[in-house]
């Protein structure tokens, strides 16, 4: 008798799906009726094919003279797995890289790579950090990726004097810390903040910004950085929380606001259902995140919607310099991705003080304090607290499931 | 000098959580503006919620154990979507497909979907709690256990599939159908509240009317006299999870209809813990109380979400509530009554 009961049931049940999505199929282009207040974000910028590289790059390879222990270390610490691990992936990465173009040079220097995973979280950072820490071979590291472990962990490296380059945390507070161990390889967000928000009036022509911040250090950090330089830009704001999967309140607030463009500070793990949601709910205009949204795998996680996305970042667009590219490639199976380039220079800074002889913590923290030379990517010399002088911010644009450099903004 | 101290003393406070100034706002404006939506939103989620819920309420109503493993039964579901989807070729866009193939390949997903939940649940079933109540172990090794199967299963899937969402997967675009109060009612949001809904009412009338529905309220009333007047207690217990299976399945289809990426090895985590909440404000072992429990509790965290301005709030208020309603009403707002609603 339930069998039967069930059977009619399932009929009925598909009658009714099939009443409600008739004619949706077919449909591909914006939705006609609900679409948000004004048409924004449909600019076109056009993507950038190169960038200018230093010619007087330091690369790992150095003199090829270099001699040192067989048990000098640099250790990378950060996301290996995690929601977040890819931007951590890329780092390592282009750390490999730079140890293996090192390594094949110098037959007197042969450096070792361990790598320490904090899946991302300020939770987890401490036990490899302090890990890290207590390993004496390891004389430098680059890491940590993220602002909230960053944050969380500064202490540990500060006490033991052992230098760390991130070559992506970019919350401004981190270097406020009265830390001399902590050192970062591009700008921070008290740059990248007012970069967006000139790129998006300016260059987007947004009108009516809605500003989305998570709720870590970094999003914080940012949202209240970009919010500050929108001035009367800014129609409305609203936060969300890591791991949030579902911003159906978000948006109908954003599309009551009549909000042209959205910009989002946080990470990818979030952005991609968020924008996903927002285009299915109609939303016409531009989404516009950070570094730590820029990454296929948002491509990947929002679709379609993805198409109307940009990214800012301090970063520098690595695959489009064809020597790093290439090597890159042989060394990741992948192509470069955000801040695969920084985590090489930030490697190159550290092997080439062990080719110069600075094999001792000690001694390769005085090495980065007076460094001052090019990378591959930009010109590095740090101040007292551990800026870098006036890096550049990028900024992305997604084509064709792609991200797509479109040059300097915020100039 | 004093007096210019003090209030630097004062500010000292607020301060002390730099992040930003503003976390709380209450605001009335915005809940009034954004009503209609955030209701239909919330029943959308509510409906999910119920679906889940059922499951919880079913297995606590049968052997009094609070079914942890429960959120890994639902994401094993999804799992099911996730795979019949991709292997019909549905991708991040909406399909170009004919309209009645998207419903044939959507029923499929959720053929597909309702085994493979159903089919864990039964596992567990047999796996871990069979053994233990035949060696009549205690009740707090049943929980211990529950917890460790989820976390078992949610690691293999870690550990198959990796910490990554999977790719997101429309299923169609939502069509906007009909307007209230000047909110857009979308297709996605009527499918899966409509589906829902039969779901749960034939749940209901399948427990009030059916044999084994008979047979699981007997169960849940008294297993030992229910056995001595003839009830395979093991067989209704597995039919139980069986059902409960289903359920999470048919969930899963709606949810990633309604989260395209939320396919992920812990997705399963927080809707089931808010699941359970709906099912313990409802009365946990009342079949309709799960249901009451889960529209209010997608209710309620959607309107506290936008009443106080921040998503971070969402579970905040949803769980206060579900601790005010408990404070008065200990069995929740039906009343854990399985076994004694009438057929």
């Amino acid at each position: 008798m339930y069998r039967k009961k069930a059977l009619s049931v399932t009929a009925v049940a598909a009658v009714a799906l099939g009443m409600l999505m008739s004619g949706c199929a077919n449909q591909s282009g914006p939705g006609t009726t609900a679409t948000s207040g004004a048409d924004g974000g449909k600019v076109n910028i056009p993507a950038i094919s190169k960038v200018d590289v230093p010619s007087a790059a330091v690369l790992p390879a150095g003199d090829g003279k270099g001699k040192c222990p067989a048990t000098t270390t640099i250790a990378y610490a950060g996301a290996e797995t995690g929601p977040n691990a890819q931007l951590g992936i890329n780092i390592f990465n282009g750390i490999q890289l730079a140890i293996n173009q090192h390594n094949a040079a110098n037959p007197g220097c042969q450096v070792q790579f361990k790598k320490f995973d904090t899946e991302g979280d300020p939770n987890k950072a401490t036990g490899p950090v302090t890990q890290i820490v207590s390993e004496a071979d390891i004389i430098g590291v680059v890491g940590l990726p993220f602002s909230g472990e960053s944050k969380a962990t500064g202490n540990i490296f500060e006490q033991k004097g052992l230098v760390h380059i991130t070559p992506s945390a970019t919350n401004p507070n981190l270097t406020k810390n009265g830390w001399t161990t902590f050192f970062r390889a591009l700008g921070n967000d008290a740059v990248q903040g007012p970069a967006a928000a000139k790129f998006l009036t300016d260059k987007l022509m947004a009108k009516k910004v809605y500003v989305v911040q998570d709720d870590s250090d970094y999003g914080i950090g940012l949202g209240t950085q970009t919010s500050q330089a929108l001035g009367s830009a800014m129609v409305g704001s609203d936060k969300v929380v890591t791991g949030q999967k579902d911003f159906s309140a978000v948006i109908s607030k954003i599309m009551n606001s009549k909000a042209d463009t959205v910009y989002y500070a946080g990470y990818y793990a979030e952005a991609a259902p968020f924008d996903q949601q927002l285009v299915a709910k109609g939303f016409t205009g531009s989404f516009v995140g950070p570094d730590g949204v820029k990454d296929d795998q948002f491509i990947k996680q929002a679709g379609d919607a993805s198409s109307n996305s940009f990214f800012t970042c301090p970063c520098i667009p690595g695959e489009l310099i064809p020597s790093f590219e290439s090597e890159y490639k042989k060394v990741a199976n992948a192509e470069p991705g955000t801040y695969s380039i920084e985590g090489y220079d930030a490697a190159t800074v550290l092997l080439s003080g062990i080719d110069h002889g600075k094999q001792t913590r000690a001694d390769l923290l005085a090495w980065v304090k007076a460094y001052d030379a090019d990378g591959l990517s930009k010109h590095y010399k740090w101040d007292s607290t551990g800026e870098l002088a006036t890096p550049d911010v990028y900024g992305y644009k997604v084509e064709n499931g792609k991200i797509a450099p479109i040059g300097v903004i915020g100039k | 000098m004093i007096s210019e101290a003090i209030p630097s003393l004062i500010h000292a406070v607020p301060l002390a959580v730099p992040t930003d100034d503003t976390w709380i706002t209450f605001d009335v404006d915005s809940l009034a503006q954004n009503f209609w939506s955030s209701t239909f939103d919330g029943l959308t989620f509510g409906a999910i919620y119920a679906l889940v819920a059922l499951g919880y309420t079913l297995v606590y109503g049968v052997l009094n154990l609070i079914n942890f493993a429960h959120s890994e039964v639902f994401i094993v579901g999804c799992y099911g979507v996730f795979f019949t989807l991709s292997a019909l070729n549905f991708g991040p866009s909406a399909p170009h497909l004919p309209f009645w193939a998207i419903v044939g390949n959507l029923l499929l997903a959720l053929v597909v979907a309702i085994i493979a939940s159903a089919l864990t649940a039964v596992v567990v079933e047999r796996v871990a709690y069979k053994p233990l109540r035949k060696r009549k172990a205690p009740r707090l090794a049943f929980l211990i256990t529950a917890i460790g199967v989820s976390f078992a299963i949610q690691y293999l899937i870690y550990w198959w599939r990796g910490p990554s969402p999977e790719a997101a997967l429309t299923m169609f675009r939502p069509l906007p159908i009909f307007d209230v109060f000047g909110t857009i009612i979308d297709s996605q949001q009527l499918v899966i509240i409509i589906a829902a809904v039969i779901l749960m009412v034939a749940t209901d009338q399948f427990i009030r009317k059916s044999k084994t529905g008979r047979g699981i309220r007997a169960v849940a009333q008294d297993p030992d006299t229910a056995t001595l007047m003839g009830v395979n207690k093991e067989k209704i217990i597995l039919t139980t999870f069986a059902i409960g299976g289903v359920l999470a399945g048919a969930a899963a289809l709606f949810y990633v209809m309604k989260i395209p990426s939320g396919v992920q090895y812990n997705g399963g985590f927080i809707l089931g813990v808010k699941a359970f909440a709906a099912a313990v404000l409802g009365g946990i072992g009342n079949v309709r109380g799960a249901l009451l429990g889960g529209l209010l509790i997608g209710l309620i965290g959607n309107y506290g979400q936008v009443l106080l301005g921040s998503s971070q709030w969402t579970d905040v208020v949803a769980f206060v509530v579900l601790v005010l309603v408990l404070v008065v009403r200990p069995e929740g707002i039906l009343g854990s009554s399985l076994g004694k609603s009438k057929a």
